[in-house]
């Protein structure tokens, strides 16, 4: 809280993890100032999903730290409210939940962690499905929609919570190859409206519209980070080249 | 989607008629003239009587296991949830518990309740209470299995969904993990039913005037315990069986929904 004005939204300081012997983040440090678009991209298992659930407290760190708008991440009441004042998630397989409809689903979180009235919660959810493009579907439950139409419900979820940073977890992988465009335009929108995000994915295509700043990841560590300009152009690890190389070819 | 009442009926008949239908064989081809079904004949006043005497106890086993069941879910419930802590102690208290309950026999915990815990306690408790408590006790261990099972089968992307619109762990609970488990886990808990209202038979040991302790005492006055007791399985078949369709019912509504 030192330095107010040029402190970054969020800060990731050598933070690591270990699931058992396996070092899934290995002393990872980043900034991310508010408004900008951040796309993680690697390997499978390189650690990035594990950084944005860290993020997102879904898994706990051993050592370093993570500061969301100076508020250290933690399990104290400062850290959990900091959470829940500004991160909003999207996970790949949607985590709708089955028994309530559309609209009960968008409501559940401002009506019970915010207290908000039904009638608000109400009106904001229709607002936010409309956003995502599906407001006629609001009195059906999950199962009886498309994976790109819960997907795009998983997101006006996540937004009916307000939140000042939206995290992607791979939300197009677990989709059809015709559904993936419906999705990523909403995101894509998203950004445009000026969200701040942070996205893994492997829409390469998606990633260069999107993202300010590109991140490589590799068996937890972060192997390169810049612009898509010259992270897609003129990458500086072999590594990278590689993969790049590999997933660009089709 | 939708179910009549007609349709619940429709499953009880067949399989009731068919089981009425034996019985009726047994008793008139399985012994030769030493039956005095007098006792409980409808058409006299004293067989009247008599078998209005026994199926009076009906309130009684009902009232007892419908009340018992309610309370053991509840407790059962309270039990399973410290089995899905992290932490070791909650769930060694969840192992102890749900150890210790089953390894006592039923018509040992009705007596322990009736007889002893007023002592330990100081405290005055009715035949009905008795019955109801050592019932819920005693059940509320398989419930808590139950529960426990079906709390465990709800993927963990629900927790993970919950976290990240902020819901704090009871309202996880309360509105997105315990409406899906109850769901996947009600054709148990109808069995569970089924269990104890035989199980409530046990509760005539210490006078409660269900099914079978109105048939002891029956049987002590006319001294006819093969109609009487053939009465008495035919109530518990009879009340049994719809219970059972009822869960069956449920099973094919919640198959579909």
């Amino acid at each position: 809280m030192d330095q107010p004005a040029t402190q970054p939204f969020i800060q990731v300081r050598d933070v690591s993890k270990y699931f058992g012997q396996f070092c899934a983040l290995d002393a990872v440090s980043l900034d991310i100032e508010l408004g900008q678009k951040l796309v993680i991209c690697g390997p499978s298992g390189s650690g990035k999903s594990t950084l944005i659930r860290c993020v997102n407290r879904l898994e706990r760190h051993e050592t370093g730290e993570i500061r969301i708008d100076g508020i250290v991440v933690d399990d104290s009441p400062t850290g959990r409210a900091v959470l829940r004042n500004n991160v909003g998630m999207v996970f790949q397989q949607f985590n709708l939940f089955p028994h309530l409809t559309i609209l009960e689903n968008l409501m559940l979180g401002p009506v019970r962690a915010r207290k908000m009235a039904e009638a608000d919660a109400r009106d904001l959810a229709m607002h936010y499905l409309e956003r995502v493009r599906i407001p006629e579907q609001f009195n059906k439950y999950p199962a009886q929609l498309s994976g790109g139409q819960q997907q795009r419900v998983a997101i006006a979820r996540a937004l009916c919570m307000a939140p000042k940073i939206m995290l992607f977890d791979e939300p197009t992988s677990a989709l059809d190859p015709e559904m993936i465009a419906e999705v990523l335009d909403v995101i894509e929108e998203l950004a445009d409206s000026g969200m701040t995000m942070i996205c893994v994915t492997h829409e390469m295509g998606f990633a260069r519209q999107v993202a300010d700043m590109m991140l490589f990841m590799d068996h937890g560590k972060i192997v390169e980070m810049g612009p898509p300009k010259t992270f897609f152009t003129a990458p500086e690890s072999d590594r990278c080249k590689l993969f790049l190389s590999q997933i660009l070819r089709h | 989607m939708r179910f009549t009442m007609s349709k619940f009926w429709a499953l009880v008949p067949s399989s009731l008629i068919r089981l009425l239908g034996l019985a009726s064989l047994v008793s008139i081809g399985g012994c030769s003239g030493n039956w005095g079904w007098y006792v409980v004949n409808p058409a006299t006043e004293t067989g009247r009587q008599n078998l209005a005497f026994l199926i009076d106890g009906l309130y009684y086993t009902i009232g007892l296991s419908v009340t018992a069941i309610c309370i053991s879910i509840c407790l059962g419930l309270l039990v399973a949830l410290p089995a899905l802590s992290s932490h070791r102690a909650p769930k060694a208290i969840n192992r102890i518990y749900v150890e210790l309950v089953r390894a006592i026999p039923i018509l040992v915990l009705i007596l322990w309740v009736y007889y002893g815990l007023p002592q330990v306690a100081s405290l005055s408790i009715s035949v009905f209470w008795a019955g109801v408590l050592a019932l819920a006790i005693s059940d509320s261990a398989f419930q808590a299995e139950i529960f426990r099972a079906g709390i465990q089968s709800i993927d963990r992307g629900q927790y993970e969904a919950s976290h990240s619109i902020s819901l704090n762990y009871r309202d996880t609970m309360r509105y997105v993990i315990l409406p899906q488990a109850i769901k996947r886990i009600l054709p148990a808990l109808g069995n569970q039913l089924v269990y104890m209202l035989k199980m409530s038979s046990l509760v005539s040991v210490i006078g409660m005037q269900e099914l079978t302790r109105r048939a002891n005492e029956l049987v002590v006055t006319e001294y006819r315990p093969l109609e009487i007791y053939t009465v008495l399985v035919l109530e518990y078949l009879v009340v049994i069986l719809i219970v059972s369709a009822g869960v069956r019912w449920l099973e094919r509504r919640l198959e579909t929904s």
